[in-house]
């Protein structure tokens, strides 16, 4: 069933009720400032499972927030935060929801991959190494195991013959495959992705984006992807949000938002970063 | 001897002679200082311009008064100078050993700091036709040294604090005065802890000054 | 000449001073290191009880005279009831204090390495106490060496203050042994050239230390701390003696 992508208006507050289960990752009234400057403006955000939902927009415009939000790095000022049945930064208590700190946030958590745009690879450790890290300690799974599951995984981006290259041996390309694969390896079930190729050079970018474009296809993992890469956003994404100015001011299907936009700034945005 | 109490009537008769102590403490610091930064920009222009001979000589000695303790340094000066001929009083040898151990470690710093000037400064001091002087003495040094003030600055501090090695060659500062009076009285907690605190308050408000000293430097560049 | 034969047989006691001064200097940095890291560890922390007496006894020890403190501790204690042997005193007061000026050291190291690390290590789930040993740590070791170095020979030379406090190191041997002569020059300047010897190697010995845990590491960690403008080069060439 497509996903129409209304907000769910009885999540205003946590108090008034479960989110419906199509609903993987749902945001309610999400604010958040640094400083004085708001950079989301009550946002209310929402990836059904195995939806692929892409977020565009200028910076500063709040899209990588909203990613940093859904992985807990930051907490919101205001707003809920629902992951997989929980919610990231509540908890149930005998009373009812109340706040919750760090170790409940780390549970929920694991259902939730993110790849950074400066990758962020253990550059003291191989490849392989890296993506062995989160399997032997995250779950705590033996040595042979998690060699096994690591050499698999970075046999899927491609890097089977580069198992024990440290990051300063890797292209970016490749060390951004790396740091897929590691993202991959607790096997979440919705990855975010933060302008994972603004940060490569172009000849790097199409590698990449395979990765991703067959993660797309190939898994019913949700996906978050902030990008500027346009045609890529028009070819996997189910559902495209425009930022401005800490707001969503379109959102709708790739044909709708992409190709026929109706806000003005979405089509001031498009036509300078296509001029690109 | 447990069940200790301070006694403040002691303390403060105590203040006098401290004073007399510190006074030297502070000349020390200051005219240390003074030999520390003319002979560190000595050693630091002889080593960059690489002046033949001298240059690995003056290297050399930098790196060993910097390698060895000042203690033995000051033994050295103290005993040694007037077998040699040259008998001087006990503060001016004093001034002399922190002047010149803390010359060693100014050397490195005006190194830093020449190297921290941009390129594009020599370039352009030279493209104008300035004679080499004029570039060191007008363009070079006066911006170097700017920057590495506040890390100057770190070194008198650090040297007032040495300064209390000063009485192991019988000159009569703070730290000799505190610890003749322990001797004399047996009491030793109030002269040394007063001591104490006197290189601490001076220390600590010239650190914090000093920090500040160096934000505005950074802001303004 | 007399003099001369007097000399060469106070040679041999007061060489015997290098051991007790190696052995000063090694077990002041055996308790320097520790402190360095509790201190560093503390002054990061979040927690305002952990934070503040860690600051203070930072500030207490970079700014009083390590002299005075040393004095402090053989004189002062005793009155509180606090007796302990003069090595102890002087090895627990020259390690807290140099363990003070390294904790500067730490804290930097561990601030260098990137925010990113932090933030991938928990979106991959590990606990704070993993990160820091399995990511962080393994991260800044490579940067303190160096100051590391640095901070060794300031011990052995800071080690030449216990002789004003009654162990018979290098310096105290030394000092005997001019007092007796009566002519110290050639006393004073053998044991200068030892301490400079010394300093060389414990120098060399870092510089392989270096290489090593560059090598256990990973040879391609930042060697420096971001380069021209570090937060190092304050504290090492600020450290004094």
């Amino acid at each position: 069933m497509p996903y129409t992508g209304e907000p769910n208006v009885h999540l205003l507050r946590p108090e008034l009720g479960p989110v419906p289960a199509r609903s993987l990752v749902s945001m309610r009234g999400i604010s958040k400032s640094y400083g004085d400057r708001k950079i989301l403006d009550s946002i209310d955000l929402d990836v059904a499972s195995g939806e692929k939902v892409a977020l565009i927009g200028a910076s500063g415009s709040g899209k990588t927030t909203i990613l940093r939000l859904a992985i807990g790095l930051v907490k919101p000022d205001e707003g809920t935060i629902f992951i997989d049945g929980d919610y990231l930064w509540h908890e149930q208590g005998p009373n009812g929801l109340r706040p919750a700190g760090e170790r409940h946030a780390r549970k929920v958590r694991r259902s939730l991959g993110i790849v950074f745009q400066h990758f962020n690879l253990f550059p003291h450790m191989t490849a392989l190494q890296n993506v062995r890290e989160p399997l032997m300690h995250t779950l705590g799974l033996a040595r042979e195991e998690s060699d096994a599951r690591a050499i698999d995984l970075l046999n899927q981006v491609g890097l089977g013959e580069h198992l024990g290259k440290r990051p300063s041996q890797l292209s970016g390309g490749q060390q951004q495959r790396v740091a897929i694969a590691r993202s991959l390896a607790l096997r979440p079930k919705v990855m975010l992705f933060d302008e994972v190729t603004s940060a490569l050079d172009p000849e790097l970018v199409g590698e990449v984006l395979r990765i991703m474009r067959e993660l797309a296809h190939a898994t019913d993992m949700s996906m978050l992807i902030v990008t500027h890469e346009i045609s890529f956003a028009a070819d996997i994404a189910d559902r495209v949000l425009m930022f401005d100015a800490g707001k969503v001011i379109e959102a709708g299907p790739p044909e709708q938002v992409l190709k026929n936009p109706e806000h003005m700034r979405t089509r001031q945005f498009l036509r300078a970063i296509l001029e690109r | 001897m447990s069940g200790f109490a301070w006694d403040w009537h002691f303390a403060w008769s105590i203040v006098p002679f401290l004073l007399t102590g510190a006074k030297l403490t502070i000349i020390a610091t200051v005219l240390g200082s003074v030999i520390a930064f003319v002979l560190g920009m000595v050693w630091a222009l002889i080593r960059m311009t690489q002046i033949r001979i001298l240059a690995p000589i003056v290297g050399l000695f930098v790196e060993f008064i910097r390698g060895t303790p000042l203690l033995i340094q000051l033994y050295f000066l103290f005993y040694v100078l007037p077998t040699w001929g040259m008998s001087m009083p006990a503060l001016t040898t004093g001034v002399i050993g922190l002047g010149l151990f803390y010359s060693a470690y100014a050397a490195e710093i005006y190194r830093a700091g020449i190297e921290e000037l941009p390129v594009g400064q020599w370039e352009a001091a030279l493209t104008m036709g300035l004679p080499l002087r004029r570039v060191w003495l007008g363009i070079v040094l006066p911006q170097a040294v700017r920057t590495v003030l506040p890390v100057l600055g770190n070194q008198v501090v650090a040297m007032f604090k040495e300064t209390a090695l000063l009485s192991t060659i019988t000159v009569m500062e703070l730290l000799a005065q505190a610890k003749n009076i322990g001797s004399i009285e047996f009491r030793y907690v109030e002269p040394l802890t007063l001591a104490g605190l006197f290189y601490l308050t001076i220390s600590y408000v010239a650190a914090r000054g000093l920090r500040r000293l160096e934000t505005t430097h950074a802001v303004h560049g | 000449m007399g003099a001369t034969k007097s000399f060469w047989n106070f040679l041999p006691f007061v060489l015997g001073g290098i051991p007790v001064t190696i052995e000063v200097t090694f077990l002041a940095m055996a308790v320097a290191l520790p402190v360095a890291f509790l201190l560093a560890l503390g002054r990061r922390s979040h927690l305002g009880v952990l934070r503040w007496p860690a600051s203070f006894v930072v500030e207490l020890f970079r700014g009083s005279s390590s002299l005075v403190q040393l004095f402090w501790a053989f004189y002062v204690l005793p009155f509180f009831g606090i007796n302990m042997p003069a090595l102890v005193a002087g090895v627990l007061v020259l390690g807290i204090n140099e363990g003070s000026y390294f904790s500067e050291v730490v804290r930097a190291a561990l601030e260098a390495v990137s925010p990113g690390q932090r933030e991938a290590s928990i979106t991959l789930g590990f606990s704070p106490f993993y990160r820091f040993f399995r990511i962080t740590l393994p991260q800044a070791l490579p940067l303190m060496i160096p100051p590391f170095g640095n901070a060794l020979v300031t011990m052995l030379k800071f080690t030449s203050l216990v002789s004003l406090v009654t162990i018979q190191d290098l310096s105290f041997r030394a000092n005997l042994a001019a007092t007796s002569l009566g002519e110290s020059g050639p006393i004073y300047g053998v044991i200068i050239i030892v301490y400079f010897l010394l300093a060389l190697l414990l120098s060399g010995g870092s510089k392989l230390l270096e290489r090593l845990v560059h090598r256990w590491v990973g040879r391609d960690l930042k060697t420096d701390v971001g380069g021209k403008r570090s937060s190092v080069p304050q504290w090492a060439l600020g450290g004094g003696l």
